[in-house]
C-alpha cells in the first residue's frame, strides 16, 4: 500500500515533505511511535468504516425492539454491536419515513460518526457540500442522485456541537424474509449520511 | 471568528464532486498523517477545540485549496510549535517550507468564563433566538444561524463549553441542545419549501423569545 517505494521512485510532494517531516520530528523525539501510526492508519483502513453501521440498520430493520433502542441512545444501541471509540460517545440515529427525508452535514468542519462510518469521504469535507446543504438541500440532493418528492420534509443536521448523527434508511421495499447479513449488503455509507437511498 | 471554515450557505462553490469507491487514505502520509495528530494531541494534552481552532486560524487561501488531511498536517504542526515541543526551524529545514496556521487572535483572550451549569434552562419546544455573538476565537455557533429564531427539538447532556476549553483549557459545563429552524427563516425568499435544518448548540449561544 505503500507509495513512496519502487525502482523509480517519484520525488516527494510538497505536503508529503511536511508529512514526513513532521512524523521523523516526532518518533525521534520519542511523542509518536511508528508502531503507533500503524496501529491506527491499519484500524481506520480496515476495521473501522460503514460496514459497522450497515450492521446497525440491518438489526434496526429485523429487530423492532433493537430499532426502538437505537433510536432512544444510539452510542448504548451500536455498542450493543461492539462498535463504539472516538467520535461515538453521542450518536442520534435519525429515521426516515414516507414523511421525513434525513440528511446530515458538518457545516464547521467535518463531524462524523467514525465507530459506525469510518472516515468521511472527501466531498463530505469538501466546501461545496459543507455550504449548500443547509441551503439547497433538495437540489444538491437531487444533484447527487437522490430525489427527495416536494412532499417529503427534509431534515438537514448541521453537527455542530457533541452529537454525532446516522440516518437510518428506510428498508427498501420486497425484502420481507431477507436475511439481516444480507440486508447489510443492502446498506450504503451516503444512505446512512442521506444522500442516498439504500 | 468568523473565518471561510464557517461554510454553511455559502454560495459560488460549485458542484459536489464525488469520487466513485473511494478509498480510506489516498496516500501514506493522510493516514500516517491522521493517526500522528491523534497520538500528538494526546502527548501535548491537547483538547479537540484547541485542534480545531489551529486549523480555522489558516491562511483562508491556504485553506480553501488544500485537502482535510493537509488540515490537520497544518493544525498539528502549529500547536506543536506553539507549545515549543517542535521548533519551526526544523520543520522548515527537513521539508524545504512549512506553512503554518495565524497565531490566536489577542481578542480571543476575553472569553467569557460563564459558571458551570448542567441544568438545561429551555424545553422541548421553546422558541429560541440565536445571539448575535461576535467572537474572535473559536466558537462552534455557525454565523449562517445568527440572530435567527428556531424551536428547541432535543436537549442534550451539558457539555464543556468550546470557547472555554480552546482558549483557556477549562472545562466549563452548559447544556446542549439541537435547535430547529425553518429554511425561511434561515434563507427568506431564497428557501426550498418543506425543509429545515437543526443545529446543535450550547445553552450560551440561545436567548428567549
Amino acid at each position: 500500500m505503500s507509495d513512496d517505494h519502487g525502482h523509480n521512485p517519484r520525488p516527494l510532494s510538497d505536503v508529503e515533505r511536511r508529512a514526513r517531516a513532521l512524523e521523523e520530528l516526532l518518533t525521534e523525539k520519542g511523542i509518536v511511535s511508528g508502531e503507533f501510526i500503524d496501529r491506527v492508519v491499519e484500524a481506520f483502513a480496515r476495521d473501522i468504516g460503514p460496514m459497522n453501521g450497515a450492521k446497525v440498520v440491518a438489526r434496526a430493520w429485523v429487530d423492532p425492539g433493537y430499532r426502538q433502542r437505537l433510536l432512544a441512545d444510539g452510542s448504548a444501541a451500536v455498542a450493543e454491536l461492539g462498535f463504539g471509540g472516538p467520535e461515538g460517545d453521542h450518536i442520534v440515529a435519525v429515521e426516515n419515513t414516507p414523511e421525513v427525508h434525513n440528511v446530515v452535514v458538518c457545516t464547521l468542519c467535518s463531524c462524523y460518526p467514525w465507530p459506525v462510518l469510518g472516515l468521511p469521504p472527501t466531498w463530505y469535507k469538501s466546501p461545496p457540500y459543507r455550504s449548500r446543504m443547509v441551503r439547497e438541500p433538495r437540489a444538491l440532493l437531487a444533484e447527487m442522485g437522490c430525489e427527495v418528492p416536494e412532499d417529503v420534509e427534509i431534515r438537514v443536521w448541521d453537527s455542530s456541537a457533541e452529537v454525532r448523527y446516522l440516518v437510518l434508511p428506510e428498508r427498501p421495499a420486497a425484502t420481507d424474509g431477507v436475511g439481516e447479513a444480507e440486508l447489510a449488503a443492502l446498506v450504503s455509507r451516503d444512505a446512512m449520511i442521506g444522500v442516498a437511498r439504500p | 471568528m468568523d473565518g471561510v471554515h464557517d461554510l454553511g450557505g455559502m454560495e459560488g462553490f460549485g458542484p459536489v464532486e464525488v469520487e466513485p469507491d473511494e478509498p480510506t487514505f489516498h496516500h501514506d502520509w493522510e493516514g500516517r498523517t491522521f493517526a500522528i495528530a491523534g497520538g500528538a494531541l494526546g502527548a501535548g494534552g491537547f483538547n479537540t477545540p484547541m485542534f480545531r481552532h489551529a486549523i480555522e486560524r489558516m491562511d483562508p487561501g491556504h485553506y480553501l485549496t488544500s485537502s482535510y488531511y493537509e488540515h490537520w498536517l497544518t493544525g498539528v504542526a502549529t500547536l506543536l510549535v506553539e507549545a515549543e515541543m517542535i521548533s519551526c526551524d526544523d520543520l522548515d529545514a527537513r521539508a524545504g517550507g512549512f506553512p503554518l496556521s495565524r497565531p490566536v487572535s489577542d481578542a480571543a483572550g476575553d472569553v467569557d468564563v460563564a459558571t458551570a451549569n448542567e441544568t438545561a434552562r429551555f424545553s422541548v419546544g421553546d422558541p429560541v433566538r440565536v445571539r448575535d455573538v461576535q467572537f474572535a476565537g473559536h466558537t462552534r455557533c455557525p454565523r449562517y444561524i445568527r440572530g435567527r429564531r428556531g424551536v428547541v427539538a432535543r436537549v442534550d447532556a451539558a457539555a464543556p463549553i468550546p470557547e472555554v476549553e480552546a482558549h483557556r483549557r477549562e472545562r466549563v459545563l452548559d447544556p446542549n441542545y439541537s435547535v430547529r429552524f425553518d429554511a425561511a427563516e434561515l434563507w427568506s425568499d431564497a428557501s426550498e419549501p418543506n425543509a429545515c435544518v437543526h443545529v446543535d448548540l450550547y445553552e450560551r449561544y440561545l436567548e428567549s423569545v
